[in-house]
């Protein structure tokens, strides 16, 4: 507990995240305008403006408001797309791994070619192919974060392999599968939540990318990604619209950073803060 | 060293199709399928048979793929929606603009990266050790997009220094003075990120190696400081930061899709970002093959690189 409270990039990154889904779940409570509900006659408004304490954008939307809910989404897009390629790439590293042979071989050279690919650039492609809309950018991230998902866990897998532990455990009698879930998962988790914390932050980017592309939800629901790209058009005479969910976007990514680089601290002393 | 970038390339061969089997494979999870996409919603049934034989795509999987591949050889990749040209064609002419701009963001980020990196390696948990901490943090959680929109907001339109769209200005534009102007803050935008992982990691390579006997041998011999760093310490820790870099210019490719858009920068990306909402699914698929190849490319000549460097690296 004391490391803990010392940290505090951890307490930072908590605070601010907390902040943020706080946000999220009391958008309702909280949001002064519905998020929907365009009024021609208050377009691009100021940021201050009475009754629009963030301003208006170019439909005359409340955008604090819209920034409440979009909160949700952006949760949503940073957090569900890591959950799922951390069990899928997870399980895959943890199997191999564990496993080795020509399976491990196969997969390796599977995610191989798939590291060939600079990540952004196969999203865009499985974004576009399956047509624009939420489902089908949480698929995309999936499929591109999943390879460094399982090379971590394989990693730290075939590591822990080598140790007594678990030769004590096969010496024991226990099946393959018991050994792996019981004694090596619970042994490789801390790096393995430290990395999942850091690609959550890298989400929420990719995330953002993919939506500016035209490729995440679609109009009206209130995306900060999408919020910034349609605000790009008035940034001559309302850079507020653009300006302001750009800023909410960074601090959401700050906060998963300042959480995963805490994390990284506490859990993985020795893991190098420049590994790319 | 030879052995090894033989080796290497070899190893290069089964990505490279692998890429071109990742890229074949869009083409299949689309709803419906590329007859579909190709003739549009109005089209007629009995069209869409057509085009599905024409294509092919009433074969075996493996089939396809073989036509593919037969096309891709012979420089066919098929034809785009939105520019009604070959795709080869667009790409071919948007190439340059595209290189142009990341080949200036990846000199701009390894000088200037480095040359941070060395400064604050010089004092260590100083102030300016954690600047860099901070700037790092900041450009790593900032998405691209829009630090570019901010850019543009001050460089552009508060202080009109510099021009914000395009590649030349349409009244007495053309020369390589207006290019250069036109460069400048799509570049920056590009380069941000890269220059702050340089940086990073040129500070934690010359710290490894500061304290090596050869650099207290060198400071014995009575050499400047400057030469020290400049001659013998930097060389040294080149290696990790080299690997870095090579990683950096693939994303650099990627990121172009993001920058050319913000800048309407006529390469490659603005091509594929125009393509996505028409569904051009034709371009993209091309468009992804080409940064793909090339960051394989780019990876093969860093590792090449890394090995004259480093000539350890022929005992691993």
């Amino acid at each position: 507990m004391q490391r803990l409270s010392s940290n505090t990039a951890f307490v930072a990154g908590i605070l601010l995240l907390a902040g943020i889904l706080a946000a999220a779940l009391f958008a309702d409570a909280l949001a002064p305008h519905d998020p929907l509900l365009a009024n021609p006659s208050v377009r691009h408004l100021r940021p201050f403006t009475p009754g629009h304490l963030l301003g208006t954008d170019e439909l005359g939307r409340d955008i604090a408001s819209r920034l409440l809910f979009g909160a949700r989404l952006a949760l949503l897009v940073a957090v569900v797309p890591t959950l799922i390629a951390l069990a899928v790439g997870g399980l895959i590293g943890l199997a191999v791994g564990y496993a080795g042979g020509a399976w491990d071989s196969v997969v390796m050279r599977v995610f191989d070619v798939m590291f060939a690919f600079p990540g952004i650039l196969l999203a865009l492609g499985i974004g576009a192919a399956l047509g624009p809309g939420l489902g089908s950018m949480i698929i995309a991230m999936v499929v591109v974060t999943i390879p460094a998902f399982g090379r971590v866990v394989r990693g730290s897998v075939l590591a822990a392999k080598e140790e007594q532990y678990v030769e004590a455990a096969r010496a024991l009698g226990y099946s393959h599968w018991r050994v792996a879930m019981v004694h090596i998962l619970p042994n490789v988790l801390g790096p393995i939540v430290v990395y999942a914390t850091l690609q959550t932050g890298r989400n929420v980017i990719l995330a953002a990318s993919l939506s500016f592309l035209g490729l995440g939800p679609q109009p009206p629901t209130p995306d900060w990604g999408q919020m910034l790209s349609t605000g790009r058009t008035a940034l001559a005479i309302a850079a507020h619209v653009a300006t302001i969910p750009g800023l909410a976007i960074m601090l959401l990514a700050i906060g998963f950073n300042l959480l995963g680089d805490g994390a990284r601290d506490l859990l993985d002393p020795r893991m190098k803060r420049d590994q790319p | 060293m030879m052995s090894f970038v033989v080796r290497r390339l070899f190893q290069t061969v089964p990505v490279i199709l692998g890429v071109t089997l990742v890229t074949f494979l869009l083409t299949q999870i689309l709803p419906g399928d590329l007859a579909d996409v190709l003739l549009g919603p109005a089209a007629t049934e009995e069209s869409r048979q057509q085009l599905r034989a024409a294509l092919g795509l009433d074969r075996s999987l493996l089939v396809q793929y073989a036509t593919y591949m037969s096309h891709l050889l012979s420089g066919d990749l098929g034809q785009s929606l939105v520019f009604a040209q070959p795709v080869a064609t667009v790409l071919a002419s948007r190439l340059a603009n595209t290189a142009l701009l990341a080949v200036s963001a990846i000199i701009l980020a390894s000088a200037v990266g480095i040359a941070i990196g060395t400064f604050v390696a010089l004092k260590p948990d100083s102030f300016r050790d954690y600047g860099l901490t901070t700037a790092v943090l900041f450009l790593n959680s900032m998405p691209p997009f829009w630090l570019g929109l901010i850019l543009i907001l001050v460089f552009g339109l508060e202080l009109r220094w510099l021009p914000v769209s395009g590649m030349d200005s349409a009244v007495g534009g053309g020369g390589l003075g207006d290019l250069a102007a036109h460069m400048v803050l799509p570049t920056l935008t590009l380069a941000a990120w890269s220059l702050a992982v340089i940086a990073r990691m040129t500070r934690s390579a010359l710290l490894d190696v500061i304290n090596s006997d050869f650099v207290r041998t060198a400071r014995s011999r009575g050499l400047s400081e400057a030469r020290v760093i400049l001659r013998h310490t930097l060389p040294n820790a080149m290696p990790p930061v080299i690997t870095v870099i090579g990683l950096q210019a693939g994303f650099l490719l990627s990121g172009a899709v993001l920058t050319e858009t913000v800048f309407s920068w006529p390469g490659i990306g603005l091509a594929m970002y125009q393509g996505i909402s028409a569904r051009d699914i034709p371009f993209i698929q091309g468009g992804i093959l080409l940064l793909a190849l090339m960051f394989v490319l780019v990876n093969f000549l860093v590792d090449a690189l890394y090995a004259y460097v480093n000539p350890k690296i022929e005992l691993q």
